[in-house]
């Protein structure tokens, strides 16, 4: 098992307290940071640990920090993504519940880097637990010096709020959580301009998943070169990783970037293997909105070689034969599963949380449930395949905000990979609704790359 | 179609409730009360049980914005109930991760057990019930949540469901 740097303490009795988690080494980055660094000095540290976005994008965090604007005499905001609802993903709710102040250690620090004063964490609002804890801890931290005015006598000032959102999963994206923040309807907006150059208020601003702050902590603790050692090629570190579906042991678990698919899924220190002695059909491997794959290709790609837990390994071979690591939402689906069925449940999902602003998402969702269901349900055509790859390939790319892409891609990589299962749907629509297509050819040996070139 | 509903009963919020929102509204900068709009309808519906257009003007008024401000809002986000629910309203995740690992089964089994439909309110007034989406516990479904606290009850099994609908009676006869 891998080095933990988020979840090193977790099962500490009491870490959810201040002074547990302080007894522990807890907050010793933010001395390290206001006392002995400049905010330049922490951009450049995260700029060095290759850190990149947990939330699903991947981006690089200190580069998305170093181009926030810096206008003399106005505000600059930091806000904390924690509006975690993409289908899969359950990691930022684990380590809010249990260790609140590793997120407001990062809170701290990443403020002071981009010069924060006020600093917000919006969580979905399905989360009032945790908002109760986070509150809590805040409440402790500024109790101990470590927020509010003069903190540690560095005169740095921050003050830390916690906001609910109201049940939306636009408000993941960026700038429909800035919308909701300011009191609005989840309406993500037209890019350029770009938070860091008007964002919260019209000022500039940074959005970082609580991951990815959280990660700050042992970045500034160990130093940016340090971090950047963990991990294979450009994907640093730790990542956690939401494995939920049906596994023998479902959870979060905190892994170093690298760590093959097949150990991951059947190793003893991760998750044990496919729950119920059966076999493993599919995995979709970094939440709902990342392309579906059949068992064969998620633990090798189309190279015959071991697929890894990294952004590259699971992209490599495109959106032809590979997917992403999107946010770490892992979900493993056994032999009994009908992929027909989970991908009409997703598209319902998708049609559901489409804000309605562009129509190609707003129209196209709906469509592409609707032709789900009837295949699920013993009404489809064996036009419908390509109807719904015609679909989503109008969706795709002809929206604001990913959300289009994200409601597409699961349709269009289920029928790519699957599509024999949904002509079987239509071919014997009476069986199909009382029973399923099974493991069918998913998880056999890939043939030879040579072959597959052929 | 989402639509705000009215209703003749008396709305007013108790001063306790107003110094709630007061200290929402301290949270963010001058000018910018606007923001306090989620929160406060989550106090005012944790309080109320749901969002009446009455409630919702009177919010309008304290945060110095029009209605219809508020009415977007509420009707944008789905935890805003427009009207009344159940006192306890067990929502039930039955997106991917907990559908394949038994979300509808139990689904049904609440309805049998309510003899509900989904939305609908039971005679005593105690339960209603909903299918949402995502719920961000995919690890440990199947999985329900009951607002204003929104409780989490995980790894749910027809047994668990039916202990906890029991438990929830007993405490509202006390």
């Amino acid at each position: 098992m891998g080095r933990k740097l988020l979840l090193e303490h977790i099962n500490v009795p009491g870490i959810n307290t201040f002074d547990v988690y302080r007894s522990k080494g807890g907050y010793a980055s933010v001395e390290k940071a206001l006392k002995t660094l400049s905010p330049d000095d922490v951009v450049e540290e995260v700029k060095k640990s290759g850190l990149r976005g947990r939330g699903g994008a991947g981006f690089p965090t200190g580069m998305k920090w170093s181009f926030l604007a810096k206008p003399e005499g106005v505000p600059r905001y930091l806000v904390c993504n924690g509006d975690e609802s993409e289908p899969g993903t359950f990691k930022d709710r684990y380590l809010m519940t249990h260790i609140p102040h590793l997120l407001i250690e990062g809170m701290i620090v990443a403020s002071y880097a981009l010069g924060a004063k006020t600093s917000y964490i919006y969580l979905r609002g399905e989360m009032m637990p945790q908002i109760r804890i986070l509150e809590r801890a805040i409440a402790e931290a500024k109790n101990a010096g470590f927020l509010g005015k003069n903190i540690l006598g560095t005169g740095y000032d921050l003050e830390l709020y916690v906001q609910p959102g109201g049940g939306a999963y636009i408000c993941g994206e960026e700038t429909a959580l800035l919308e909701s923040l300011e009191g609005k309807r989840g309406n993500p907006r037209i890019k350029p301009p770009f938070p860091a150059i008007a964002g919260l208020y019209g000022c500039p601003t940074v959005v970082n998943n609580v991951e990815s702050i959280a990660a700050v902590v042992p970045i500034i603790n160990e130093g940016g070169d340090e971090y950047a050692k963990i991990g294979i090629g450009r994907s640093t570190g730790t990542k956690l990783i939401s494995a939920g579906g049906n596994l023998k042991r479902p959870g979060v678990y905190e892994i170093e970037l690298g760590v093959s698919v097949e150990d991951f899924i059947y190793g003893d220190d991760y998750c044990q293997g496919i729950a119920n002695g059966k076999r493993l059909k599919a995995v979709v491997a970094g939440g709902s909105s990342v392309p579906i794959l059949p068992a064969n290709l998620i633990l090798k790609t189309i190279n015959n070689e071991n697929r890894l837990m990294s952004y590259e390994s699971l992209s490599d071979g495109g959106f032809a034969t590979g997917t992403m690591l999107g946010s770490g939402g892992f979900i493993a689906y056994d032999e009994d599963q009908c992929i027909v069925r989970n991908t009409w449940n997703f598209a319902r999902f998708y049609h559901h949380e489409s804000c309605g602003q562009c129509s190609p998402c707003r129209e196209g969702t709906g469509w592409m449930e609707k032709v789900l269901h009837r295949l699920e349900y013993g009404h489809g055509k064996m036009s419908d395949m390509d109807l719904l790859v015609d679909v989503s390939k109008k969706i795709e790319g002809n929206t604001i905000c990913p959300l289009g892409d994200a409601a597409a891609w699961p349709v269009a990589s289920a029928i790519r990979h699957f599509r024999d299962e949904f002509e079987w749907h239509v071919t014997n629509p009476s069986v199909a609704v009382t029973s399923n297509y099974g493991l069918a050819h998913y998880a056999d040996p890939l043939p030879k790359p040579e072959a597959a070139e052929a | 179609m989402l639509s705000v509903q009215n209703t003749d009963a008396p709305v007013t919020f108790t001063p306790e409730l107003l110094g709630k929102f007061a200290d929402v509204v301290s949270r963010y900068p001058e000018g910018k009360q606007k923001s306090a709009l989620l929160p406060i309808l989550h106090l005012v519906q944790a309080e109320l049980g749901w969002v009446s257009a009455p409630a919702m003007d009177k919010v309008a008024e304290y945060l110095k914005i029009e209605p219809i401000e508020v009415y977007e809002v509420a009707t944008f986000y789905t935890m805003y109930f427009l009207k009344p629910q159940g006192k306890y309203m067990l929502e039930v995740c039955r997106t991917g991760p907990c559908e394949i690992v038994g979300a509808t089964p139990i689904m049904e089994h609440i309805e049998k057990t309510l003899g509900v439909k989904e939305g609908d309110v039971t005679p005593d007034g105690l339960f209603s019930w909903r299918g949402v989406e995502c719920l961000a516990a995919c690890g440990y479904g199947p999985v329900l949540q009951i607002g204003p606290e929104y409780t989490f009850y995980e790894n749910l099994t027809n047994e668990s469901v039916d202990k906890l609908i029991s438990d929830l009676k007993g405490k509202a006869n006390n």
